[in-house]
């Protein structure tokens, strides 16, 4: 084994030295770990004591000495000689700082791979020149296509254990650059060497000569820095907006574009437009001159509008689209596949939804890259997904813009897969549109201080007849005896007014029961518990309710029989029905779907409807919706 | 931006999801160089206002300058600042080598903090350069109920896409000096005229490079006395930053023995 002393590359204190950040892929024992160890060698970028370490820790396990020790810190890939987790590193070259990612080749450790080739600019695929491409080299492959890594260089390791034969080094090269380039990636260079013995590593050595291509260095050298997203449209993922002070601020990351003081900007998905006044710092604020991409930043708005996390801050005319439906290319990496029908959580930059899995389509294998079926993703594969998310979000397509068309898949609070947006369904707002909401100029404290309640929304369903107006009377009745702000919204009573324009028709209750959620929704806000009775028979149109309160959301069953309902039939439907007067009553059409989680079910026969309200008022004070009054009265101090 | 404001916007960032996600937060202040840029960053993070408590676990056994250093800049920068005590080395498992089992002491004392406080999220300042199994960190890493660190089962986390769901009882540590090296925490210091404790400088020959306990930390042959002396001098040293403690010397594995239960 050759051990000569490095050649020193001089270290430079300058801040500004451009870094790169490169992933080392590639099958498992294909050499990735020999290869980071010895360009750490052949750059002079081992510590002291680090190799006499290596070669103590060698020989302690009985073994020849090896390079990939370095890096596998762990005992267990010590033991086993395999890399288990990803792990960074840095070394110089004669131009640049580069951060080093060693990333595992077993099947079993894909999604470490994921983590730490999510990171890099520019990628070093490793193959072994006996073994020739393998299932994980494809893999890996794919999968740097997939998490938008463009610059590939291949090396073909252990040269020397096929004589160094040309033949077997250009056969591996053709295969290779097949495979890239048909998946749309152009390797910058294939380069033969020996990661053990140091050829084509630092340098071109005899056993290469008719090798003139560039060496492991000279190829690391010759990548691009990471590209600059400043020229792209301004894009600002809300974190968090902070009030520590009378300043209001929206903090995030510019992922992309820029912004300055006064800039007009849209904040999406809802199309509200405002002005920013300021951009804040610390120790020194307010900011003047433009911030760019990369920059955490805080701004204050010229009016106060409702923000929150997850919103994206762009400018007027290139704001991205909003929208309920996207198609995505993923990867996944949970042993469950993902089925079509699934109810996942979509994590789009700092926005977090709930969806469904419309469709799969195209799930492959990328090992082997053929089609492997349409019902479900396996672990390690990848397919297209059609997704429906709860809620409305701003979004790019990946080939617009790669910070905010790109998203990861959680389920049980843990990352499950991910990948890139393929296409983006327009939404109701496909252009913003100048509307200017008008928020209330009281806080929400304020009005809970006086109400002794935080908002709400109190969603009554069940069948005609259940009992939901009586209920809803008797808690709107409870809530403003102890001071609270109670809304009654009647299902009935608005069909009165505000939707009777309306029918029964399922698009039409589908209709009728937004807008009723979105009332409730306005007032809860305000700070008012919004008492909704309304029959409301679809779930899917309940669900939709839900999504539109959010969090402010409580649904209560009334689940009273059907024979009761009809026995008791206050306002006289049911007999109006059965004569057939009434077309499409629920109830006797039978068509009503009753919840499955509901915050509470109550049964109305046998108990008076004082105790099923004060059941109602314990679900609320439990929630901390309504407030104990002595705990109350502490908080307001 | 420069690369020392890359690294400064990566940390704020992560800052700032740790506090948007996490229910009740503490930030862990050793009073070294690398938690005090991580104090200094939160303040730029949250406009000059530390949101959550600033913790540190105490071995009664550090340096007086440090005690000095801590109980001036906790008021003078604003601090929520929680002392917490470490339980005595008999607590501790014997069958660890003596420095590394003095240093356990701290992760005990760690573990009662916890308990304590409820805490789902405790930020610390380790960096990947510092150590090999740090090296393997992930920026949102979680800890078993006991503390634990599951080194073969780490989440995947990519895109600065974290998972911030800690199950039941058990927490999550969150890393946002990770991306750091040791050049950059002085070359940030001397930038932003970040407030240092003197025995990082060199007196009579010989500095600090890494502070910890009394008993197990020592000083390194250096004539930096100041920063820019100390940027030239890391620039041409192979001699590694943790050299002077102990505890990474005495096993091959003794470091990850002691991350693996809940050091830092």
């Amino acid at each position: 084994m050759n051990l000569a002393t490095p050649r020193l590359v001089p270290a430079s204190a300058d801040a500004q030295r451009a870094q790169l950040r490169i992933v080392i892929v590639g099958h498992v024992d294909h050499g990735k770990s020999t290869l980071v160890g010895r360009l750490l060698h052949e750059t002079g970028s081992l510590p002291d004591g680090k190799l006499e370490m290596l070669k103590a820790v060698s020989a302690r396990r009985g073994m020849p000495f090896e390079w990939s020790f370095l890096l596998d810190a762990l005992q267990t890939e010590r033991d086993q000689g395999i890399t288990i987790d990803t792990t960074q590193i840095r070394f110089r070259t004669p131009s640049r700082e580069v951060v080093l990612i060693d990333a595992p080749g077993h099947a079993e450790f894909l999604r470490n791979m994921i983590t730490g080739a999510s990171q890099a600019d520019a990628a070093v695929l490793i193959i072994d020149a006996l073994e020739g491409v393998r299932d994980q080299t494809r893999r890996h492959g794919y999968l740097l296509h997939l998490l938008g890594v463009r610059q590939v260089a291949v090396v073909i390791n252990k040269m020397d254990r096929v004589g160094f034969a040309r033949e077997r080094f250009e056969e591996i090269s053709r295969e290779i650059t097949g495979h890239l380039t048909g998946l749309g990636v152009t390797p910058t260079a294939v380069i033969p060497i020996s990661a053990r013995d140091g050829d084509g590593v630092a340098a071109r050595t005899p056993a290469i000569a008719w090798y003139d291509g560039p060496t492991v260095v000279e190829a690391l050298d010759d990548l691009a820095p990471a590209r600059r997203l400043d020229e792209l449209p301004l894009r600002l993922p809300v974190q968090a907006i902070y009030k520590f002070d009378d300043r209001r601020i929206v903090a995030g990351r510019i992922e992309s574009g820029s912004l300055k003081p006064g800039d007009e900007i849209v904040i999406m998905p809802a199309g509200k437009i405002a002005r920013i006044r300021t951009v804040e710092g610390w120790p020194k604020t307010p900011l003047t001159g433009a911030q760019g991409a990369g920059r955490s930043v805080g701004i204050t708005l010229d009016r106060q509008l409702f923000i929150e996390r997850g919103d994206i801050i762009a400018h007027v005319a290139t704001a991205p689209r909003d929208t309920r439906r996207l198609k995505a290319r993923i990867f996944w990496l949970l042993d469950t596949p993902l089925q079509a029908g699934a109810t996942i959580r979509v994590r789009l930059g700092t926005k977090d939804s709930r969806a469904t899995v419309v469709a799969i389509e195209n799930a492959v294998d990328p090992g082997e890259l053929e089609s492997v079926g349409s019902k479900a993703i396996a672990r390690n594969h990848v397919g297209e997904i059609d997704l429906s998310l709860a809620q409305p979000i701003a979004v790019d397509p990946y080939a617009d813009n790669a910070r905010t068309g790109r998203l990861v898949i959680e389920v049980n609070g843990r990352i499950a897969g991910g990948g890139l947006v393929l296409s983006v369904e327009a939404g109701q707002r496909e252009a913003p549109v100048d509307i200017m909401p008008v928020e209330s100029a009281l806080r929400p404290e304020e009005r809970s201080a006086r109400y002794g309640h935080g908002g709400a929304v109190v969603w009554f369903t069940g069948l005609p007849g259940a009992g939901k107006s009586t209920l809803a009377q008797a808690l709107e009745r409870k809530l403003f005896s102890r001071g609270g702000a109670p809304v009654l919204l009647d299902g009935d009573t608005l069909r009165a007014g505000l939707n009777g324009d309306l029918g029964f028709t399922p698009k039409d209750r589908a209709e009728n029961i937004r807008r009723l959620a979105e009332i409730a929704t306005h007032l809860a806000r305000n700070g008012h518990i919004a008492i909704v009775a309304a029959v409301s028979p679809a779930a899917e149109d309940r669900a939709n309710a839900r999504r539109i309160a959010g969090e402010l959301f409580r649904e209560i069953y009334v689940a009273t029989p059907a024979d009761v309902c009809e026995d008791r039939d206050p306002k006289g439907h049911y007999a109006k029905a059965r004569a057939g007067n009434i077309q499409n009553f629920t109830g006797i059409g039978r068509d009503y779907e009753p919840p499955t989680a509901a915050e509470l079910t109550i049964d109305t026969r046998g108990r008076s409807i004082a105790d099923a309200a004060a059941e109602i008022e314990d679900l609320l004070l439990r929630d901390g919706v309504l407030f104990d009054e002595l705990a109350d009265a502490a908080a307001n101090i | 931006m420069d690369h020392l404001d890359e690294l400064e916007a990566q940390s704020i960032y992560i800052l700032r999801e740790a506090f948007a996600r996490l229910k009740k937060l503490a930030l862990l202040w050793s009073l070294g160089k690398d938690s005090n840029v991580m104090i200094w960053l939160a303040r730029k993070a949250f406009f000059g206002k530390v949101p959550f408590a600033a913790m540190h676990v105490d071995t009664g056994k550090k340096f007086p300058e440090m005690y000095a250093f801590r109980d001036h800049y906790a008021v003078e920068w604003g601090l929520d600042l929680l002392i917490e005590p470490c339980p005595p080395i008999d607590a501790v498992d014997p069958t660890l080598p003596p420095a590394a089992r003095s240093a356990a002491r701290k992760t005990e004392g760690l573990k009662l903090a916890l308990a304590k406080h409820g805490f789902d999220g405790l930020i610390a300042g380790i960096r990947r350069d510092e150590e090999a199994t740090r090296a393997k960190e992930r920026v949102f890493s979680p800890r078993g109920t006991e503390g634990g660190w599951d080194v073969r089962d780490q989440p995947p986390e990519f895109w600065d896409q974290f998972n911030a769901s800690p199950p039941p009882g058990a927490h999550l540590r969150v890393h946002p000096i990770l991306h750091w090296t040791e050049a950059d925490i002085w070359a940030y210091t001397q930038r932003e005229n970040i407030p240092i404790i003197p025995l990082y400088l060199s007196q009579g020959g010989k500095r600090y490079r890494s502070l910890g306990d009394q008993d197990i930390t020592f000083p390194v042959t250096s004539n930096a006395t100041d920063i820019p002396e100390i940027l030239r001098e890391l620039a041409s040293t192979k001699v590694p930053e943790r050299a002077g403690r102990a505890l990474d010397h005495e096993t091959e594995d003794a470091f990850e023995r002691l991350r693996v239960s809940g050091y830092l």
